[in-house]
Parts: C-alpha cells; structure tokens; sequence
C-alpha cells in the first residue's frame, strides 16, 4: 500500500451510525464485521438494537414537528443542498459501493441516478399538494378543501440491492413532505449508508429527521412492524417480513408499503414519482361555513 | 334559588316546553314496502342461502321483528365472489359514460323511493326519521349522483397516470348509516369498473336488499353487484376470500385490526375507515349558541352512533360553565322516543348489544368518578333506548374519555391554552374528526394544521358531501371515501 510506501499506518475510521444528527455506536456496543469484495477486513458495523431503534424514533418525533412547519419552499432548499453534499462527494460514495461488490460502472450510474434523484424530490416539495389536495365543491354554504398532511416518523427498510440508490429513493418523498424517519440500511452492503450520515449531517437537514440504522434484519424487522409511534412502514421486503410487517402493523393501524422497484429497477424514472409522496401523506379535509 | 346568579351559569329563564305542553304524535305513515323474508342477492337474482338458514331482523324502537334475513355461508359467499368475477370483464370493458349512466339511473330511482327507503331505514335502525329522510336518503342517492359523472373521467383521477380497476372488491359496511354507507361502498367501486360483493350488518341488512330492487329495476348487469347477508362469519368470508382484489371496511377498530391480521399474508389492497373519539374544541371567544347546537349535534345526531361523532367536549376553562348551563338546558328539551315520530331527536339505540355497551361504559365513568347529568325524560317501555348523558369533571385516563361509545354519552373536558387544547385533543388513538369553534380565523387554521385527525370541522359539526374525502389518522384507519381522492383507492395505478 502506498501507506506503507510513506512508512505511515492510515488511519481507519470507525463507523458509526447517525441517530438524532449525532453519530453514535449500537447501544449494545455490538457490532458485525464486515469485509470488502477480496474478503479483507474493512471494519465493524454497529449491530443496531431494538432499543437503538427506539431511540431513533424518538429522535425523529422530536425533529418531527419543526420539519413538519418548514415551509415546502425550505425543505426544498434543504433537499436541493442534500443533492450538492453528495455530488461532491459522489466518489467517495462509489468507491465505497465499488469495494463492496459493485461494477464501477454500475455504482457511478446509482449515484448520479441518487443524486438526480434527491433533486427531482426537491422539486415536488412545494408542488405535491396542489395535486393531492383539493377545493371540494360540496352541496351546502361551506368552503372545503382537503390538504395533505405528513403522516409523522416514518420506518424505512432499504434493499440490499442497489443498497445506496434504494435507501435514497425510499427516504426523499418521505421526508419532502414533512415525515421523519427512521431507515434500517442493507443488511449486506451497509457502508455507505454510514457514509451518507455523514454527508446528511453536513447538510441543512435539521438532526433527527432522517436517522440510519444498521444491523440484522431479522432482528430489528419485529419491531419496525410493532413500534407504535412509527405511523408507517416502507420496506423492501420478501414475503415472510412482508407477513411481519403487516402482522405487526395491524396492532396500531399501521400504513405499510412496499418498494415495487427491484434490482435494476431502482436506476429507472419509473422508481420515482408523486405516487411514493401520496403513499406517505394523510389527507386532512377542512370544513367552514361561509357567512350570509 | 339564589337572587342573585353568576353571570356565567347561563340564562336566568329557561323555556320549558316539555312542562308546558305535550307534542301530539306526529308518525310518519309512509309504506316502508317491507318483505316477510329477504333472500341473498347475487348474480342480479334473490338467491336462497345454501345455508337453508334465516335469521330475524329487529325493529329496536319496539323490539318487534321486521323480516327474516338469510344467512349466508362460506359457498355462499363464493357464489357472490364467481358472479362478481364472471361480470367484471364486460364491466370494466364498458364505456365509461354507459357505466356511468347505470349509477345515475340508480340515483334517479333512488330519489323516487326517497320516502319508502326512509321508513325502512328507521323501522330497521331506529334513527329518527328526520334523519333518514333528511340526510341518510337523500345523501345516498347523492353519491351515486356525484360518483356516476366520474365513470367516463378515470383519465383525471391521478394527474399524470393512467389508472385501471381493480376487479373484483369486498366491502363490509356497519350499522349506524346502513344505506349511505352502502353508497359510499358501491358507488365509487362501481364508477371506477369494479364489481362488488358487499356485506351489510346483520342488524340492518334491509335497505341494502330493497336497494338490490332498484339494481333490478335500473337493469345493472347481473354480478356487478352481490349483497350476502350475515354476521361476523359472513363478514371474515368475504374479507377472506382470495377473489377479492381489494377489501374496503367501515367499522370497529377492533374488526379493523382482526381483517389486517386475516390478510398479514396477502397483498390484498385495503380501505379501513374504523373509530373515532373526536374532541369538539369550544374556545372562549365562541359564538356559544352555535357552537351549543353544534355539541348537540355532534354527539345526538343518529344517537351517538357515529364514528366521527364529537364524544369529547373540550372546552375553555373561562367559558366552562357557562357552555355546559347552556348545553344542559338544550338536552333538557331534546325529545326521546320513537323514531318515526318526525318530532324525535334521539331515537332507539340500534341493538340491544349496542345498548348494554353504552350502559357498562356510562357505569364505568361513574365509577371513575365523572359526574352524570341525564335530563329527567320519559323512554318507551319497549325497545332499547338510552337518554342524553353529559358527564362533567372527566379526565383523560378516565375509560369515557378513551374509548369510543357509540352512543348518545358526551364527556366534558376543560382547558386553558391552545397548547393544551392541542395535546388533548390529539391524546387518543384514534385520529378521525374533530371540531374547533372560535371566531379567530388564524386560530381555526392553526388547529386545522395541528389536529391530527382526517376532518376538521371548524364552527360546524358532522357535515358531509360526496365531493368532500373523508378518513382517518392514526387507528381510525387509512384510505379515503369521497372526492377524487376516495376514487384513487378503487384503482390501480398504472
């Protein structure tokens, strides 16, 4: 290594995870190793725990009112500023997702597509609600209209494949309009989800508004399902967690939805659209009367 | 009584009609044209149920039975599922404006048999037939009217999108508004091309079988619409069953969670309109008459059995008093009894079920140490019946400020600040309606933003319109009915 070259030992980072726009290890002080695509070392992964989830969500219930109140124009500065922190470091992101697995090719597309992406969500910030919404022509001396109002912290489980590009498409529409969230990254390839923490915080987005765990699925899927202040549920999933989150879902009323996207999917305009912002929104209707 | 009297303990008379005088019986004697037995109506024919059984549907104003029910089982059920699947290709393949032409006609005869339809809808629920005439009837017959126009506009539903139906779609309706909330099933599926198999509830199955005539008579294909009759069983069947593309239920949250359980293992698209526990916010700067009317109505309206219904009174500390003098002095002169009189306020509680829920409830905030008010009111001696209650002093921890009644029971809570009213008025599960009345209106605005809760009424209580999307936060479910948002949930987006 070139390190070696200038007698000097690199110095590793120790990966955290970002939690409440603080970077914190599992409070477990678990973690899992992982090792890069020739099978070396790279480091250890927080094992995140159901109580670190816990955590999480009550991190993104705080955040979750004053993100709420931004106005639409602001949270789309805040996105748009999202898509600069990681076009800047755009090759930082694919040499992490190149070391882990990825074709160069593959990864460098994902990103420009994520970033793309982040921009396109930007966008619909203030423009979803004139589309959801609506000024209803009712049959009495009303004024009526019906606004869409975020839904509060929202679960994400991201795929593992692609594990950067699935993990931004599924947290922009949640939080352009307004929800917190709290995201499981890939299970297999987590790094750069560790790596966007990074980039998030040095972006505008207020702490607590987009938390990211890693660890095990199968650990932690149990109570995505059933934690009761999550209001809703995005998830890539197979049938048996699919089963989970639902089962557990039906205990709060929980909104669950599902990725449609696999794969190659993810990198098409198809993944993206008002539709993942519909799916994250409640509809509020309000009456008044109109005066003689 | 003292001479002198705190301003703020309401008016120093009160007008007493009740004492004075007594109203003369004013029934309504229009021919409700009932059956002696209603058969499961499926493939656009009375069909009797493979079951071989009936069960009886009951007048709950005189406790007298009205018309033998059949029963439909699982094979039953099925039969509904296969017609339903076997019409849906031409139906969905049909032009829009024809389809549409299908939900008009039903609307026109609908109007027709406005009265008729009315009186059954009373004889078999026990609402007031004020009500029926005047708002479950003539609402019906509007959403067939509002939902038809869109048949021949899905190309408008989701901007930028092309949208299908869905096929073939399962609905369970309750019994608090048996035919409008069939209405609100039916006529959106429909307009959107999906064929339905529909279940009523087991206490009131009877205008959505006199509905299944005017299907006949407005020459609805067969299987487009399939109504089974039955209890809980029947409704898990057709919850169940694996034809349905999609299930839509209004009910408890209790059954809500119970289907989402049934269906944890499928992608079946779902629609739950479920509880409520709403606040009805009175701030001090009200206009305290209206907003009295609108408590009145908010809680009374159909004897409490409604899931928006306004059941938490929140009202502001300074104007406490005076709002619950005034509201005591309104439900003095509320009219109790039988619910074809057009006179009545309060009818027959649906079921004699329904009525021992709300007196366990009424016991337990006693027993928690609210204070009951009932207004001093005569009830029939036959039937289920409960009068206007009004508990005062009641917390947040206590069951009747929690739990959802469904009956004709208001809890009154007091607060301070907006803040407060705020953190109260979303301390529930449940997240349906809510009321606020002020005459600030950035203050209306403001708790609008802050409710969390699918309507909002400000300075008015439980109103309704088929252009208007109604739904719930939080427990009391998910999906929306009305407007072009309702349509969005029976289709698929392309």
């Amino acid at each position: 290594m070139s390190a070696k070259a200038l007698n000097r030992i690199p110095v590793t980072k120790t990966p955290k995870v970002y939690i409440g726009g603080a970077f914190v290890r599992s409070e477990s002080a678990r973690t899992f190793k992982v090792s890069d695509r020739s099978g070396t070392f790279f480091g250890n992964i927080p094992q995140c725990t159901r109580k670190d989830l816990r955590n999480a969500v009550e991190a993104a219930a705080k955040a979750g009112p004053g993100w709420a109140r931004r106005t639409p124009y602001n949270r789309a500065q805040i996105l748009y500023r999202l898509a600069e922190m990681l076009e800047a470091r755009s090759g930082e992101l694919v040499e992490s997702l190149v070391l882990f697995g990825a074709r160069e090719a593959d990864a460098a597309r994902g990103m420009a597509v994520g970033v793309d992406r982040l921009i396109h969500y930007a966008g619909w910030c203030d423009k979803y609600a004139q589309l959801l919404g609506s000024v209803n022509p009712v049959a009495s001396a009303h004024f009526n209209f019906t606004v869409p109002e975020p839904m509060g912290v929202v679960g994400i489980i991201a795929p593992d494949s692609p594990p950067l590009l699935g993990l931004l498409s599924m947290i922009a529409p949640v939080i352009a309009s307004g929800n917190t969230v709290v995201a499981l990254a890939s299970e297999k390839v987590p790094y750069p989800a560790i790596l966007l923490g990074e980039m998030l915080a040095t972006s505008d987005l207020p702490g607590g508004v987009v938390n990211l765990l890693t660890g095990f699925r199968r650990e932690l899927v149990p109570t995505f399902a059933t934690h009761a202040h999550l209001r809703a549920i995005y998830a890539s999933a197979g049938a048996d967690d699919r089963r989970a989150l639902r089962l557990g879902a039906a205990a709060s009323v929980k909104r669950v939805r599902f990725a449609d996207a696999e794969g190659a999917g993810w990198f098409s305009d198809g993944a993206q659209g008002l539709d993942a912002i519909r799916d994250f929104v409640e509809l509020k209707t309000t009456w008044h009367p109109i005066g003689s | 009584m003292p001479k002198t009297q705190k301003a703020n303990e309401g008016p120093r008379f009160r007008l007493m009609f009740g004492d004075l005088w007594e109203y003369d019986p004013a029934p309504e004697t229009a021919d409700p044209k009932l059956k002696e037995r209603y058969e499961l109506f499926i493939d656009g024919r009375f069909t009797r149920p493979r079951t071989g059984k009936y069960f009886p549907s009951i007048n709950p104003a005189n406790e007298r039975k009205l018309a033998d029910i059949a029963l439909a089982g699982p094979r039953d059920v099925d039969d509904a599922y296969k017609a339903a699947a076997r019409a849906f290709p031409a139906w969905s393949a049909m032009p829009g404006r024809e389809r549409g032409k299908y939900l008009f006609r039903i609307a026109r005869l609908l109007q027709d048999r406005a009265r008729e339809f009315a009186v059954a809808e009373t004889l078999d629920g026990g609402k007031p037939i004020k009500e029926s005439r005047d708002f479950d009837v003539p609402m019906a017959a509007a959403h067939f009217f509002y939902h038809a126009g869109w048949a021949d506009k899905l190309e408008y539903v989701a901007p930028g999108r092309t949208v299908a139906p869905l096929g073939v779609v399962g609905q369970v309706i309750p019994w608090n508004f048996p035919l409008l909330m069939l209405a609100w099933k039916l006529a959106p599926a429909l307009a959107m091309g999906n064929c339905v198999v529909l279940k009523p509830a087991e206490t009131t199955s009877i205008t959505a079988l006199k509905l299944a005539e005017i299907l006949q008579d407005a020459e609805l294909p067969p299987g487009v619409v399939n109504f089974v009759t039955g209890a809980g069983e029947t409704g898990a069947a057709v919850m169940g069953h694996p034809g349905a593309a999609k299930v839509a239920f209004t009910g408890s949250t209790e059954v809500g969670k119970a289907i989402m359980r049934q269906l944890a293992g499928t992608d079946r698209k779902m629609t739950m309109e479920l509880g409520g526990k709403a606040a009805n916010i009175v701030f001090d700067d009200a206009p305290i008459d209206q907003a009295v009317e609108g408590i009145v109505n908010g809680i009374f309206f159909n004897q409490g059995h409604v899931c928006c219904a306004g059941s938490r009174l929140l009202v502001q500390e300074s104007v406490a008093d005076q709002v619950i003098a005034k509201l005591k002095n309104r439900i003095r002169v509320l009219r109790v009894g039988d619910p074809l009189d057009k006179n009545t306020d309060l009818g027959a509680i649906n079921s004699k079920a329904q009525l021992a829920t709300i007196r366990r409830l009424v016991a337990s905030g006693v027993r928690d140490g609210a204070v009951m008010f009932q207004p001093p009111c005569p009830l029939p001696e036959k039937g289920y019946y409960f009068p206007p209650t009004l508990f005062t002093r009641v917390t947040q921890s206590h069951r009747i400020a929690r739990e959802e009644i469904f009956g004709p029971v208001l809890s009154v809570l007091t607060f301070r600040t907006v803040d407060e009213a705020i953190e109260k008025a979303n301390n529930t599960a449940y997240g349906l309606s809510a009321g606020v009345w002020t005459d600030k209106g950035s203050r209306i605005l403001r708790m609008s933003t802050e409710l969390k809760a699918g309507v909002v009424w400000a300075n008015t209580f439980n109103r309704f319109d088929p252009s208007s999307p109604f739904g719930g936060y939080k427990e009391s479910g998910f999906g929306r009915e009305g407007g072009r948002q309702g349509l969005l949930d029976y289709v698929h987006i392309e």
